[in-house]
């Protein structure tokens, strides 16, 4: 192991023999089910194992990436640490408050305003009414939309919205963040920010993992790296490493 | 399904998303009322009416029904004021039909939430309720008003049966629709089925007429008649005419018009709903595991 934090840090996170299957149920209604159990025909599941025991430690203050390729389990793993999933085996542990940038926006609702939006994500994301307050400032400047707040966000084009979604989320403080793929938000300069924004983060020592298809930013922005091939762990060290192992350099 | 793992996790560290009952929304407060105000702006979103809206529906149901079935059927001639024996009936059900139509859809229709986000999923039927309770106590205080107008002089047992009666409705209606929203999530016939109860629920309750015709025609002691007077629905709507129209009822009309010992069949129906809240609350927990990946 290239990363070594000192064994004193806490833990983060703690996966331990985390097993995730989905079954792919094909029927969907009361009827078709009736008309199966009639025939005697079982109910046609596929089933598809997207993470086969995963055993992790990330500690606090680590900045991991999660790399792979498409279908290798990485947002899956990431849904279930969230606990928007539930794992079939195993388990997770979770140290302090998460917060999950799985997919920026998901509750942002188009007939709301925008300053409506922010109260009612960051509420969604864990912050109580005094934190969005206190923070309310903030969360607008960063996004840069400061005239349109009161106009509703259908109205919005879709890099304002994703730069008011992205700016509620990076501002909800937890100590472990979750990232998965919002680093391509808006325009170059807006990156740029965002990229800031991580590192500081980074630096304020909170936990961050991160998964992103743009390889050499994340091999630079983060201190270690795991590999995910089929739902299984294949590797776990410095992220340029694991970069060129899965360029089939190294 | 998660296993109780027998190695234990470190010291102070959390499963997420784990699901826990109803209770535990207490400390979700802010959002629920964000999420109530959201329902409410979204649901009258560019219409001139606005909340509005919620006085016409049950001023239109209301001359609907006292026209067709109290003028033209003649129901209103055993029952007068008919107008507050069918108002306070309407409301009830009007309240029991938006919890539970509403619930029910709840969970699919904050699909996107549900798969990003995880949020203790009973929040999305609890909203419901308050979003219900907005509409409803509007056409409470026209009840009260037309009650009042109509010589109505409330009494401690109208008021705990005004009282009995609502939570009676909510509690019956919340608890269904955790289990139907929550069922909803895999078989989206629930939805048609719970509309298909919902247009029979007006009429197999004494909305329109008193609760003597059902016994007349089913006879006192037919099991009928005894289904029909244990539906939870029937006992909230009879302690609602209990608190309006009772009191303001003639002494001679009175008389039998209601169900027998109400009071009494109305705290057993909560005690009853009270018990199905609870298992509707531990299927929903159950089954919320598997939203994310079922939507």
């Amino acid at each position: 192991m290239a990363t070594d934090p000192s064994i004193e840090t806490p833990e983060a996170i703690v996966v331990d023999g985390l097993v995730k299957r989905f079954r792919f149920r094909h029927v969907h209604s009361l009827k078709e089910t009736v008309a199966r159990w009639v025939r005697r025909a079982t109910v046609e599941t596929d089933e598809f194992t997207a993470l086969k025991d995963v055993n992790l430690t990330i500690r606090q203050g680590e900045t991991v990436a999660l790399l792979g390729f498409n279908g290798s389990g990485k947002s899956t793993l990431l849904k279930c640490i969230s606990g928007v999933l539930t794992p079939d085996e195993g388990q997770i542990g979770v140290r302090g408050r998460i917060a999950g940038l799985i997919e920026v926006g998901a509750g942002f609702h188009p007939d709301l305003t925008g300053r409506e939006n922010v109260y009612l994500n960051g509420a969604i994301l864990g912050m109580s009414e005094a934190e969005i307050e206190a923070r309310f400032e903030q969360i607008v400047a960063f996004s840069e939309i400061e005239e349109f707040i009161d106009q509703e966000v259908k109205f919005y084009s879709s890099g304002m919205f994703l730069r008011l979604a992205f700016s509620v989320a990076v501002h909800t403080d937890p100590d472990v963040f979750l990232v998965d793929e919002i680093l391509a938000v808006g325009d170059e300069p807006f990156q740029r920010k965002c990229l800031d924004r991580i590192r500081e983060l980074r630096a304020s020592g909170k936990t961050l993992v991160i998964v992103s298809h743009d390889l050499n930013m994340v091999a630079d922005l983060c201190d270690r790296g795991i590999l995910l091939e089929h739902g299984v762990v294949v590797m776990d060290d410095e992220p340029h490493a694991v970069v060129r192992r899965m360029r089939g350099e190294g | 399904m998660t296993e109780v793992s027998p190695r234990p996790l470190p010291e102070g560290m959390e499963r997420p998303g784990v699901a826990r009952g109803l209770l535990t929304l207490v400390s979700h407060r802010y959002l629920l009322t964000l999420l109530v105000r959201k329902e409410l702006r979204v649901r009258y979103q560019a219409s001139v009416l606005g909340l509005a809206w919620s006085y016409v529906k049950p001023g239109a149901q209301f001359a609907v029904f006292f026209f067709v079935m109290g003028q033209f059927l003649q129901l209103s001639r055993s029952i007068p004021p008919y107008a507050i024996f069918l108002f306070s009936g309407i409301v009830v059900v009007n309240l029991f039909s938006e919890i539970l139509g509403n619930a029910t859809r709840s969970v699919v229709g904050n699909a996107p939430l549900v798969r990003k986000i995880f949020l203790p999923r009973q929040l999305f039927p609890l909203s419901t309720v308050l979003v219900a309770l907005v509409h409803f106590l509007p056409q409470l205080v026209i009840l009260v008003i037309g009650a009042l107008v109509s010589g109505w002089r409330p009494d401690p047992a109208a008021l705990g049966a005004a009282l009995l009666g609502a939570v009676l409705v909510i509690v019956f209606a919340l608890a269904l629709g955790l289990l139907f929203g929550a069922v909803n999530v895999a078989f989206r016939d629930t939805e048609n089925t719970v509309d298909l109860i919902l247009m029979v629920a007006v009429w197999f309750s004494p909305v329109l007429y008193n609760i003597g015709l059902v016994r007349d025609h089913f006879g006192a002691d037919s099991w009928l008649t005894r289904l029909y007077e244990a539906n939870p629905l029937t006992i909230a709507v009879e302690l609602f005419h209990r608190a309006f129209w009772y009191p303001a009822a003639e002494p001679g009309v009175r008389d039998g018009a209601l169900i027998d010992h109400v009071m009494w069949r109305g705290v057993i129906a909560l005690v009853v709903c009270m018990g199905l809240l609870w298992v509707g609350d531990r299927v929903f927990t159950r089954l919320s595991r598997n939203f994310a990946q079922e939507l």
